[in-house]
């Protein structure tokens, strides 16, 4: 049975450690600062798929990604856990989409590559919106199913699988072609593999090839699983009055970074003194007690 | 057309959820505000008698799907008669509570009008708008406030050209509030069958364990948190013992979620739960916005942190400098001794 996944991923700054580096002198962040990293529930999504594929044995893995160029880093991290070739969506056009705009670009490029299924993390933390993933299996006219934690059985025209709700868990059977998104309580991604680094780390984009100083040429006639392909407005036949700002029905109207407001604080140590001082306070003023 | 405020009811075992209600509180306070109706939109099974729940908040009229194939929720079907019934209502606004079936929904639906959705909003409020290029003005415009980059800005969106304005928002952030207990408007029925056929259907649940929520903080009075901070799982025995003695629930900063120390249930924030408690005390937690958008209304806040420099410590009424694990011991024995 031949089973074709496309993984859908994101690279994002990692908003989780906001570290000192990352501050800027007056308090607010320097988004520049932070590290890019692959999103962590696109790789509990690439483990489905590799799970998937641990028990099909004609299963392929194509991760589909859409940002700057620099964004081909995570295909190739796919890559190096099992994905088997990506694709990168990329084009100034796209600059300023919101998750309408993004969807929409999306599901072109799902469309060019006909898989069975398709799989999402639930959220990016750069965002958490949590709108990509069923937007993209509307706009593809495919069912969806949100929040999953396992593939509990697979056949070419049907899955089941455990979604995890906020209250409990709900199994499902769902028909072919679909799309699902992973939940972060699904299985974190498995390592990278020595094998697939020494395979796939000259794999490359046409921009990324560019810039090299070494010839590539004939490494990449003789192994083109190395070339990955970058799509762009052009590639996806898409309507440009879609794509990017003209094609996102929400505006940012302002941005603020947040300063918190001081209050004054008592300050206090572990010493017993303080200690007996504050919870004598908070029973004083039946705070507590 | 009379372009209303439209509020997606949630049901669960027959009862309209909390966030739902909640919605329904600030739907009329938004519909007054722009002198619209509000409306209700409810779809699921064996709904007789589910007004009775919906009217007391000032619900003008509430539409109902009533059908076999609509309960348990599932995507397809709810998706379609909420699209169709937006393109023959014209919603001016449309909210849904930010739950695993409203990020489900929500999400489907403005994809298939095309128009804006802004999740987990933590605000919404009506405002103008200049559109910077073409001069065009906008009278109130839905201003949906949220939390973004995970917590460290505050952005404003807004959906000028496109409507419905959509938004999703968590379980208590905002407040619920019966309008007027007997206020009564109009039920329209949806004729279920002209809408949904076998495709919509693509999508079967097999089995379904849907748990009361076993912890729920955010109806404590006293909550301590913690943080990444806190070290491991085992350390948070403490925090357990101090909510146990002072009668409070333990809570937790999404990075403490994360590490694996605590249940996702307990998070406090915005991709948690937001809390009005008395009292809380976060320990080893910094004060990311994504945290503290979901306390800062606490009555009084204590900070256990070694970093003196924490931002958390901003917002504190009393600031502990020290570790988690020689703090809470102290304040255990200091809380028996005094109430000896």
């Amino acid at each position: 049975m031949s089973f074709k996944i496309v993984v859908l991923a994101k690279q994002v700054p990692d908003t989780r450690n906001v570290g000192k580096d990352a501050m800027k002198a007056d308090g607010t962040v320097n988004r520049a600062a932070l590290p890019a990293i692959f999103n962590p529930e696109d790789l509990h999504a690439l483990e489905q798929a590799l799970r998937i594929k641990d028990r099909i044995d004609d299963a392929e893995i194509i991760i589909l990604t859409m940002g700057p160029p620099r964004a081909a880093e995570i295909i190739r991290e796919a890559m190096y856990r099992g994905a088997d070739s990506g694709f990168l969506i990329t084009d100034r056009k796209f600059a300023g989409s919101d998750t309408l705009a993004t969807s929409y670009a999306i599901s072109l490029a799902v469309k060019k590559l006909q898989p069975h299924l398709v799989i999402a993390g639930r959220q990016a933390i750069d965002g958490d919106t949590a709108q990509v993933g069923p937007q993209v299996a509307e706009k593809l006219n495919i069912p969806q199913v949100t929040y999953c934690e396992e593939v509990l059985e697979i056949k070419e025209d049907e899955l089941i699988v455990k979604r995890r709700l906020e209250r409990g868990v709900e199994v499902v059977k769902a028909k072919t072609p679909l799309l699902i998104t992973v939940h972060s309580s699904a299985p974190t991604c498995r390592p990278r593999h020595a094998k697939l680094i020494m395979k796939f780390k000259h794999a490359r984009t046409v921009s990324e090839l560019v810039e090299e100083t070494k010839d590539y040429t004939e490494m990449m006639t003789n192994k083109p699983y190395l070339r990955i392909e970058e799509w762009s407005v052009a590639d996806l036949d898409a309507n440009v009055e879609s794509l990017g700002l003209s094609g996102s029905p929400t505006k940012v109207k302002k941005i603020e970074n947040v300063v918190l407001i001081h209050k004054d604080s008592i300050n206090l140590t572990v010493n017993d003194k303080d200690m007996d001082y504050l919870m004598k306070e908070l029973i004083d003023s039946h705070v507590i007690g | 057309m009379n372009n209303s405020i439209f509020v997606y009811c949630e049901i669960e075992d027959g009862q309209v959820v909390e966030v739902s209600l909640e919605l329904l509180t600030k739907g009329r306070k938004l519909a007054n505000e722009i002198d619209r109706k509000l409306e209700a939109v409810v779809i699921g099974h064996n709904l007789a008698g589910i007004e009775k729940q919906i009217f007391p908040y000032g619900v003008d009229v509430i539409h109902i799907a009533d059908n076999s194939r609509l309960y348990p929720y599932l995507t397809l079907p709810h998706a379609e008669i909420i699209a169709k019934l937006f393109e023959q209502e014209q919603p001016e606004v449309a909210l849904f509570g930010a739950t695993s079936v409203g990020r489900d929904l929500a999400p489907r639906v403005a994809s298939k009008l095309k128009c804006g959705l802004t999740a987990d909003c933590t605000s919404l409020v009506f405002g103008d708008h200049t559109e910077n290029k073409t001069g065009k003005e906008y009278k109130n415009l839905l201003y949906q406030i949220r939390p973004a980059f995970g917590g460290n800005i505050i952005a404003t969106i807004i959906n000028p050209d496109t409507r419905p304005q959509m938004a999703t928002v968590r379980e208590g952030v905002m407040k619920k509030e019966v309008f007027n207990s007997t206020h009564k408007g109009e039920i329209k029925y949806i004729n279920v069958d002209t809408i949904l056929n076998d495709n919509h259907m693509a999508v079967e649940i097999i089995e379904r364990h849907i748990e009361k929520q076993k912890v729920n903080i955010k109806n404590s009075q006293i909550i301590i948190s913690g943080g990444y901070g806190v070290g491991s799982k085992e350390n948070f025995d403490l925090l357990y013992e101090l909510a146990d003695m002072l009668g409070g629930e333990v809570g937790a900063s999404r990075a403490a979620v994360d590490a694996g120390f605590v249940d996702h249930a307990r998070q406090v924030g915005q991709t948690g739960v937001t809390v009005r408690p008395k009292l809380y005390i976060a320990c080893g937690i910094s004060g990311a916005v994504q945290h503290t958008a979901g306390m800062n209304e606490s009555a009084k806040i204590i900070s256990i942190n070694n970093d003196p420099k924490a931002p958390i410590n901003q917002i504190a009424d009393y600031v502990i400098t020290g570790n988690v694990e020689d703090v809470i011991p102290k304040m255990i024995k200091f809380y028996k001794k005094n109430t000896k």
